[in-house]
């Protein structure tokens, strides 16, 4: 059985009567912790939100059929001439359509596979948007609202209205916010679009939505799947585009690889598409972490440094101590345990001011155009930082105290006594 | 012969800055009870001869024996717990921790030990701080009292965990007459009455002229052990 009681009791009194030195060290170590829960929950609650602004919305592989050249002209196929080299000058695509062959099938066929969470079909189609003597041209996008809202938090960017009234209202349309804009349309006004056929047709404004990117804002409106395809005289089996949700983004471009050589489609993924936003979230996390390690090092050698002057400082305590009984392990203890009480105590007091201030920067207003529905600042309140923050804490200032406390440990009794 | 401590051929060496051979083949004993005193110039070699006694220093050649049994070579945490419990020490330099109380400071030695209750041990400090006269200090930071009484307050100290031996490095050295005095007496007082022996280095003619014995020594060697008022265990 050890004596811990008189251990922890010179401990206590080493601490208290250097109340300063003491002091110091642990505001270190607040100050360490607290500032990397800050940033933690900061940088990781911004980087969730520019998840949502643009993973969350973007399919994670979106298919379509692309217009363009056949990579073979048939002077390629020719056996006789294959040896030689054949030039073709003005390539033009061949005229096709955009419509997905045979879609319906094709979309109950990647429901069935156990790694997509959700499919939302599509029809894009270019139009004029006309009001009074105003033009505009634009894109109409045809959707199942409740998919959209499902899959990609559709709902997060509608400022008036609701996704619902798309598909209650007959030829209802949802415009974006720069078109009513430019426009002056409001909610309940009605609006005419004209297809590249040539029809015209009148729709009722049902809502408004903001995406926070201007392009897509200007131009770009929705409309139920079944309106899109009598805009264009189709039938139900129209689709243009189909977007996949996965549940595990990671399988997107294995996936997409798979699907476009399968079935003779375009196909994007997520990642591809926005290799540059990845980027970014990872430097930003590298920024946090560096920051936060930086600072828990310089607090560990702030601790370092009080320790090793205090055992200095003690030489005649450690001497009377060793030559009275206590052992060398005695010692080490002693001072280890004062490492360990500075960084318990700093790391308890840095994760309740790291939340403290997080509580405040999450009430603070925080207005984007991009995302119309959040107001205040982004905070992620993940348990796991505070976990995190108080094991390092425990850990840098248990290496801190180690090396002096050693040295203790090691001190030989008769050379200070004789030294006197 | 029952010694309870002793020196078998103990030889001891510093290598810095030069080879230098300090202590001599020093062999002797002590007996339960005696009061034994070390005389010597300075610089003959008695602190050094003490530290290895005591325990505390374990770099020499020889043997050393406790009780009949040999310490030499022993672990330093086996050599730290029979410090703790049959050694008391008392230093030249008052050496108490000023940042604790009196009564912390003599109550310490026996929280490490742990044989007692903390009640029981608080209990025996102030009877020990009762015994030395100073009682009323028990609740005085170490660093608030007189050299005199830190002298008695380590006293307290060594007695603590009622050890077989006493060793004190010119433990007088500081305290003028009267103090020198009263530490005599209290020494005195505990080899006659607890039957503890005492092994006191000390430069003080009239001091070690009323101990039972006086080892003298001179360039690391004993020059001889007399039996000066004569050893009470034969009596
Ligand atoms: N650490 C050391 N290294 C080298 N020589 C030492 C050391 N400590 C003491 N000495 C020398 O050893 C001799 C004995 O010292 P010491 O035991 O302190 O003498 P005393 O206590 O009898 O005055 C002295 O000459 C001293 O200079
Ligand atoms: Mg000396």
């Amino acid at each position: 059985m050890y004596k811990f009681k008189v251990i922890f009791d010179i401990t206590r009194t080493h601490l208290s009567s250097r109340i300063k030195q003491t002091g110091t060290a642990t505001l270190g170590v607040t100050f360490g912790i607290g500032t990397y829960i800050i940033m933690m929950s900061f940088m990781t609650g911004l980087n969730g939100m520019l998840d949502d602004l643009i993973l969350n919305r973007t399919p994670h592989i979106h298919l379509y059929n692309e217009i363009k050249p056949s990579e073979k002209q048939p002077v390629d196929l020719h056996q006789k001439i294959q040896q030689s080299l054949n030039v073709v000058h003005s390539v033009k695509p061949k005229k096709s359509q955009l419509r997905i062959h045979n879609a319906l099938p094709l979309i109950s066929h990647l429901k069935d596979d156990p790694r997509v969470k959700g499919i939302s079909p599509q029809i894009v189609a270019k139009v004029f948007y006309l009001a009074g003597s105003n033009e505009l041209n634009g894109v109409i996008n045809g959707i199942h609202p409740l998919e959209e809202v499902r899959l990609f938090n559709f709902d997060n960017y509608i400022i008036e209205g609701r996704p619902e009234d798309l598909i209650k209202t007959r030829n209802g349309i949802l415009i974006g916010a720069g078109i009513a804009d430019k426009m002056s349309l409001s909610t309940g006004d009605r609006i005419q679009v004209s297809t590249t056929t040539g029809g015209i047709f009148p729709l009722k404004i049902v809502g408004i939505f903001q995406s926070g990117l201007g392009d897509i804002d200007n131009i770009q409106s929705y409309v139920n799947l079944k309106t899109a395809q009598q805009l264009l005289g189709e039938g139900n089996s129209y689709i243009t585009d189909i977007n996949i949700k996965l549940w595990d983004m990671e399988n997107a471009f294995e996936m997409s690889e798979a699907i476009g050589r399968q079935f003779n489609l375009t196909a994007i993924d997520a990642k591809t598409a926005n290799a540059q936003f990845e980027t970014g979230t990872s430097i930003r996390n590298l920024i946090s972490y560096s920051v936060s390690i930086t600072l828990l090092i310089v607090a560990g050698f702030g601790i370092y440094n009080i320790l090793n002057m205090l055992i200095y400082e003690k030489m005649n305590d450690i001497a009377i101590l060793k030559a009275t009984g206590f052992s060398g392990f005695d010692v080490k203890m002693i001072f280890i345990s004062q490492a360990v009480i500075i960084g318990l105590v700093g790391g308890i007091l840095g994760l309740l001011i790291g939340y403290v201030v997080s509580v405040l920067i999450s009430q603070a207003p925080f207005e984007t155009e991009a995302l119309p529905t959040i107001t205040t600042y982004p905070v992620n309140f993940d348990p796991n930082f505070y976990i995190t923050g108080i094991i390092f804490a425990m850990v840098s200032t248990f290496l801190a105290g180690y090396l002096p406390a050693r040295k203790a440990q090691k001190i030989d009794p008769v050379e200070i006594i004789r030294g006197q | 012969m029952e010694y309870i401590l002793e020196a078998k051929k103990v030889n001891k060496y510093f290598r810095n800055p030069v080879l230098f051979h300090v202590l001599k083949d020093i062999s002797f004993g002590i007996r339960p009870g005696e009061f034994t005193s070390i005389m010597g110039k300075s610089g003959c070699g008695k602190s050094t001869l003490l530290y290895i006694l005591s325990t505390m220093d374990t770099d020499y050649e020889g043997e050393l024996l406790l009780n009949n049994t040999k310490v030499t070579g022993r672990p330093r945490a086996e050599l730290a717990y029979i410090r703790n419990q049959q050694i008391g020490f008392v230093f030249q330099f008052h050496y108490l921790l000023p940042e604790f109380s009196v009564l912390d400071n003599v109550m310490l030695p026996a929280r490490k030990l742990g044989t007692k209750s903390y009640k029981q041990i608080k209990m025996d400090a102030m009877e020990k701080l009762d015994l030395l006269g100073i009682k009323d200090q028990a609740h005085k930071k170490a660093s608030m009292i007189s050299g005199g009484q830190k002298q008695r307050v380590s006293i307290a100290r060594a007695l603590i965990n009622n050890p077989k031996i006493i060793m004190g490095d010119e433990p007088t050295g500081n305290l003028d007459s009267k103090n020198a005095e009263n530490v005599f007496n209290i020494f005195k007082d505990l080899s006659v009455e607890k039957n503890l022996s005492l092994l006191i280095v000390t430069h003080d003619m009239d001091f070690a002229k009323k101990t039972d014995r006086i080892i003298e020594m001179a360039d690391g060697e004993i020059l001889h052990s007399n039996a000066l008022a004569g050893v009470r265990s034969e009596e």
